[in-house]
């Protein structure tokens, strides 16, 4: 199935992003000081005697970013959930388009290889950050066109999944499977894909003026009379650098709802499994989710309070902000409440997913203040962002898809996960993130740089809170080890692992009703469907649980 | 994994009253809007911000993409008139739509490489100023998109239509599909003239 190759393919790419991060972290907890065991494998061009060079550091920074959201927790989140999910969800025999799925997953997988690759070139990979905003970006070394590259094919992939993803949901529902009967997942996924298809287009036009830019020598974001290293460059100039900005952040914005709405999906899924109970206010759920998808779209020059855009634009994009956040408020409310009253089953999945809920809180809270212009100025370009998009990303959205790959591994392969070592895995991760990310928001408080290469040993005002990049460093490579006990715990379990029986969550939506692993058209059967999706607990009936395809 | 076994590949679903394809083609024009909708903005945004705009007819001939409007739009009626010879299961009338639809679409590639080679005979290139950039860069993913259509196009015109024999009514609405992305072309060419040699 292609939703297992994309999930094995973007859970390595995640492993590297981390390594990545990880050789960042020794270099701000100790700066200047050489990398031990594995310094000299970075040659004298990266890491000369072990020490990290700046220009090799931002490379680290740049692909960090790249990968996590574009080769890691998409895919992850929406090439493996909605692929292996979607179909059996809404009862269909495959996603709609077989052929298109599977160009999908090999152009991101090249895609993938272009992005690795550039890592040798002269001059290295892209380092002028994620965002790989003009002009830096356009004057930067050969490593920033491969990262163009790449990203168109991981933008067509996107594209061509996306469409895959709708069209199996609205034509493929079982008989009987109306709008409100789908899961929250699958709810999640069409919102999700929608975004994708019409928000990465606006990165792909970006992409394709960046490229014009740099090889072909237009202005398209380059302002006039530019100098770098005491020589005018030879652009014509009348390009606007902030354009780059709106156009990516057009993109990047609805970006973070897709990395987040499968999250929330996975996350209701569980819950409502796991308490026994229905979701409390479905209805409102998929509506706020709704206006999530759609306001997504008009939010997204809150990124550029400090481009200087002007005082009307920036009062509309933080009152649009300021509004975005309540439909983020009724969700999560919405999942709080089900846990009202229900008899909670606290397994490995269940950890994950509750602590999504609070972990997701801190990070939406946190992102207030960032909203609103007056204190984005303060806050803007320091280690505060980092915690607090790392709030929502990892503890957020990252719990939830370790939530959901323990939920449904038994339907991947027929085994359950490991108890044990899942809740160890569970209370060592919940801990180190917490321990990397949390002093990140005392760190910028003090108003140190995000982009600092020494972490702000030099700076007078980050003398207070530099002693916390040890602790931060240190947390991260603990929160390695807790991630070698699940790869350890993934592959064990694949052929050790305990049996499972078909339904073994005694759950109600259609996935448990096909066996495991799905044949050839996934059901034996069509399933008719009769009613919605969490049908726990309905009194008079002598299991806890009702499946939509059961006759009563 | 054979297609045999998902339903609506060919039939019309009843509550939506489309088929997959039909859907998916249309998601994939909407992204498409958005494309060359971002590409639209960056020429409002970059022209508001310039105070000498040049005229688009300084730079480039009218009377050259005046026909090749001509070009397309007459292509797009060929293209229905393909799909309408299947619809009446007369196939030689689709090979000779089918072909006369390429040769136009071939006909306004020729006319654009003879437009962008003056250009580079007069030493205008895209980094020459901000609206040759634009001009280059917008026509550009146009043309590609044109020759795409072409490719789509040459394979229903030979290896493709073999399906006629074997699936009729999936072939047609193959046509129709492929149809549907002509036009869009078509539609993107109708805005990019005025915008880029008139205004």
């Amino acid at each position: 199935m292609i939703g297992i190759q994309y999930g094995l393919t973007s859970l390595i790419f995640l492993f590297f992003g981390f390594c990545l991060v990880m050789l960042m972290r020794w270099q701000l907890a100790y700066p200047e000081q050489p990398i031990p065991f594995i310094g000299s494998w970075f040659g004298e061009s990266n890491a000369p005697g072990g020490i990290m060079l700046p220009e090799f550091y931002n490379q680290l920074g740049a692909m960090h970013g790249t990968i996590m959201v574009f080769l890691g927790i998409v895919p992850l989140a929406v090439g493996a959930f909605a692929n292996y999910l979607v179909p059996l969800q809404v009862g269909a025999p495959d996603m709609a388009f077989p052929k298109l799925n599977m160009a999908s997953y090999w152009v991101y997988f090249l895609g993938g290889i272009v992005m690795l690759s550039s890592f040798f070139l002269p001059g290295g990979a892209a380092s002028s950050g994620w965002t790989s905003y003009a002009p830096l970006a356009v004057v930067a070394s050969v490593g920033q066109t491969y990262w163009l590259f790449g990203m168109f094919l991981l933008i067509t992939s996107s594209l061509l999944g996306a469409v895959n993803i709708i069209v199996t949901i609205i034509q493929l529902r079982a008989p009987g499977l109306t709008y409100f009967r789908l899961p929250f997942l699958v709810w999640a996924q069409l919102i999700t894909s929608f975004l994708l298809l019409l928000a990465f287009p606006a990165l792909e036009a970006a992409a394709v003026m960046q490229i014009m830019d740099r090889l072909a020598g237009t202005s398209f974001f380059m302002p006039s009379g530019l100098v770098v290293s005491g020589e005018v460059l030879k652009y014509t100039g009348g390009g606007s650098p902030v354009l780059w900005q709106h156009l990516f952040w057009f993109l990047a914005h609805p970006e973070v709802y897709v990395l987040i709405l499968p999250a929330m999906g996975v996350v209701t899924e569980i819950i409502a499994n796991n308490t026994r109970k229905p979701i409390w206010g479905y209805r409102g759920l998929v509506y706020a989710s709704l206006f999530l998808g759609f306001m997504s779209f008009a939010v997204w020059a809150h990124h550029m309070f400090m481009t200087g855009m002007g005082t009307t634009i920036s009062t509309f994009f933080q009152t649009t902000t300021m509004i975005i956040s309540v439909p983020s408020i009724v969700i999560i409310t919405t999942l709080f409440i089900t846990l009202w009253g229900g008899s909670i089953r606290f397994n490995t999945p269940m950890l994950f997913a509750l602590a999504f809920l609070p972990m997701f809180g801190i990070g939406g809270l946190t992102g207030l203040p960032l909203g609103l212009n007056a204190t984005d100025i303060a806050l803007h370009d320091t280690y505060y962002v980092i915690g607090h998009f790392h709030y929502v990303v990892a503890p957020g959205t990252i719990f939830a898809l370790f939530a959901g790959i323990y939920f449904w591994f038994p339907k991947f392969t027929g085994r359950k996960m490991n108890e044990k070592l899942g809740k160890i895995h569970f209370v060592g991760s919940f801990i180190c993130m917490n321990g990397i990310f949390f002093p990140m928001f005392l760190v910028g408080l003090a108003g140190v740089s995000r982009r600092l290469w020494d972490g702000g040993e030099q700076y007078a005002h980050a003398q207070g809170v530099f002693r916390y990049n040890e602790t931060m460093s240190i947390f991260s490579w603990v929160l390695a080890l807790f991630q070698l006990i699940f790869i350890f715990n993934l592959f064990y379990s694949m052929w050790k692992g305990k049996k499972s029986e078909e339904n073994p969550w005694q759950s109600t939506t259609l996935e448990w009703a096909t066996p495991t692993p799905p044949p050839h058209g996934n059901f034996e059967v069509t399933p008719t469907v009769y009613r919605g999706p969490y049908e726990y607990s309905v009194p008079g009936h002598p299991t806890d649980y009702l499946p939509q395809n059961q006759k009563v | 994994m054979s297609t045999e076994i998902i339903p609506y590949t060919i039939e019309e679903r009843e509550d939506t009253g489309v088929n997959n394809a039909k859907l998916g083609i249309w998601l994939f024009l909407t992204s498409e809007v958005m494309l060359f909708g971002a590409l639209f903005s960056t020429y409002i945004f970059l022209r508001v911000g310039t105070i000498n705009w040049p005229v688009g007819s300084s730079f480039l001939s009218v009377p050259m993409a005046a026909l090749n409007t001509v070009f397309l739009i007459t292509s797009s009626i060929t293209m229905v008139m393909a799909w309408l010879s299947l619809v009446d299961k007369n196939f030689s009338a689709y090979r000779k739509y089918m072909l006369l639809t390429i040769l136009l679409g071939c006909a306004f590639l020729v006319v654009k490489y003879f437009e962008y080679t003056a250009k580079f005979e007069h030493n205008l290139y895209p980094s020459t100023n901000t609206f040759l950039g634009l001009y280059f860069t917008m026509t550009g993913l146009h043309v590609l998109h044109v020759i795409g259509g072409l490719i789509v196009n040459i394979y229903f015109l030979f290896p493709g239509s073999k399906m006629w024999e074997s699936n009729p009514e999936r072939f047609k609405n193959r046509i129709e599909i492929a149809g549907l992305y002509w036009h869009f072309v078509d539609l993107v060419w109708i805005f990019l003239f005025p915008v880029l040699y008139l205004l």
